[in-house]
């Protein structure tokens, strides 16, 4: 969309007001808005994702950058989604989690999902592990951590809890 | 050209202005964005990836009870006229109908649609399965895109985190997925300019306001989507009860704002609503924009009681079909032809006329 006023540059600042009763929606380039006095947000609020932070005040080159330019499965870098504000794949979550949480906080004011929970295909479900799937040394430790009890060697039987939950 | 009587009520049956609180809220209209787990999103699939999803989902909507004899248009083989008519409709994005600014059409761009509920597939994401209902109704219309999503899902893998809930293309869609959208018309806010504050009021609250056309519209004629802001952190009743209560109160304001307007300024408002009939009555020529205002004064004209012989259903029917591609093809000339707004007001005089008891 090219700018109301000068009708040449890409119009980056949207602005709803009131003109004669009716509400207008005026579409301006960066150097239009300074003109008009309009603060402009900078280059980097073009995408949606821009646009959606900069409403809620926080810029986009607040968004953390993974220590290295890890690839995602799917090809896709951070600095990808940092360009285009959209992810690559499903897994895209997994190998940018660290910076997406963080991202998904400001966004949304929180990480967790409490909608609806997806249940997945009887035919897909990964089988549960069984107990037989339970390495020798937890039974082991699980032993050791009933005796503990028993002999209320609490200090003991913590530190086995956790060994145990470990393995688990 | 594409058969659009295909459609039950030619996916306008929101137009008879039945639903709740008809009068202010013109429809609700709710999206769920999905991903298949199997595929990368769109943007870094091919055109036989996006064929893959489009005969998955085929096949997940046959064996469904809501979906299962759905009306099928791929805009990737459509004319452009025929994309925006299904835009101009509501039943396709901007975006799938390749419309935008650089816009093209992508391949496998497709909707499925059968009755008020719908899916829209090769979008942003894999899957924006949709629900459109005439009035302020989210309950009715979320527990049928609740269902179809039900459906949809035992039959499909779709992409899910155990803690951020579906995944989506943009983090912004992210958990529920849900975008909850009520088209509301605030004329009597606009007019005793209290209409700024509302919005930032609702802004404050998690709440976005987009023109009649969704993502990136203007405001024309008054109308206002209102919609939830974000997805995440909340379960779907908490995001569409919060909606809901809010849109009650702009209700509240819009109805206060015109008690003000007939009390204090009674003959400023007969003057204007019944100007705004005169000029759709009589005009030689009118703008899409112009039409749509003057729409805007008789609807608040027909909701204060001043214009009496005036049907909201005339009225939102002359709000489709004045629109530009509904009009070119009623007419059967180009969206661009010169002559469109002469056109137009020579169809909103043949409405009026035949639809209008003589009174006034
Ligand atoms: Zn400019
Ligand atoms: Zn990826």
């Amino acid at each position: 969309m090219s700018c109301d006023q000068c009708r040449e540059r890409e119009a980056v600042v949207h602005l709803t007001q009131i003109v004669n009763e009716q509400v207008t929606t005026l579409h301006l380039c960066e150097k239009c808005a300074a003109d008009k006095g309009v603060e402009s947000p900078g280059s980097a609020v073009k995408t949606p994702l821009g646009t959606f932070l900069a409403a809620m005040g926080k810029g986009v080159d607040q968004l953390p950058t993974p220590r290295t330019g890890e690839a995602c499965r799917c090809g896709a870098t951070f600095q990808d989604f940092r360009e285009s504000g959209r992810l690559g794949c499903s897994d895209c979550y997994r190998t940018f989690e660290t910076p997406l949480r963080d991202l998904l906080r400001r966004l949304h004011g929180s990480t967790h999902h409490l909608g609806e929970r997806y249940a997945e295909r009887e035919t897909e479900r990964v089988p549960e592990p069984e107990v037989a799937m339970v390495p020798p040394e937890a039974s082991h430790l699980r032993e050791q951590l009933r005796l503990a009890v028993e002999t209320e060697n609490f200090e003991l039987a913590a530190e086995l809890r956790d060994r145990l939950r470990v393995l688990e | 050209m594409i058969d659009l009587n295909l459609l039950t009520d030619g996916g306008v049956g929101w137009l008879d202005a039945s639903g709740p609180s008809s009068h202010l809220v013109l429809s609700t209209r709710i999206r769920l964005a999905r991903n298949l787990s199997s595929h990368v999103y769109q943007g870094r699939n091919s055109e036989t990836e996006r064929e893959e999803i489009l005969q998955s989902v085929e096949r997940a909507v046959r064996e469904s009870v809501l979906l299962r004899r759905p009306t099928r248009y791929r805009l990737d083989r459509l004319d452009r006229i025929d994309r925006q008519l299904l835009h101009e409709r509501h039943l396709v994005s901007k975006e799938l109908a390749g419309l935008e600014a650089e816009g093209r059409v992508r391949s496998g761009a497709s909707v499925l649609i059968q009755d008020r509920i719908g899916v829209m597939l090769n979008e942003e994401d894999h899957l924006r399965i949709q629900g459109l209902h005439s009035g302020f109704a989210l309950d009715e219309t979320y527990a049928e895109v609740d269902r179809l999503d039900t459906e949809l899902g035992q039959r499909l893998a779709f992409a899910f985190h155990p803690e951020f809930g579906y995944l989506t293309s943009c983090p912004t869609n992210v958990g529920t997925g849900l975008r909850a959208s009520v088209l509301i018309h605030l004329p009597g806010l606009v007019l005793t300019k209290e209409i700024s504050k509302v919005l930032q009021g609702l802004a404050q609250v998690g709440l976005t306001h987009r023109g009649l056309y969704g993502e990136g519209s203007e405001v024309v004629g008054n109308f206002f989507q209102l919609s939830n802001q974000t997805t995440l952190g909340s379960s779907e009743r908490e995001l569409l009860d919060h909606l809901g209560k809010m849109v009650r109160q702009v209700m509240d304001y819009e109805e206060q704002a015109r008690q003000v307007l007939v009390r204090d300024a009674p003959t400023v408002i007969e003057d204007k609503v019944w100007r705004a009939y005169g000029l759709l009555r009589y005009a030689r020529s009118l703008s899409f924009e112009e039409a749509m205002n003057l729409l805007s004064g008789v609807r608040l004209g027909v909701g204060v009681g001043l214009i009496p012989d005036v049907a909201m259903y005339t009225l939102n029917k002359l709000l489709i079909y004045t629109q530009p591609a509904h009009l070119a093809v009623a007419e059967g000339i180009s969206p661009d032809d010169a002559d469109l707004p002469l056109r137009r007001a020579r169809f909103v005089r043949k409405v009026l006329e035949s639809e209008v008891g003589r009174r006034g």
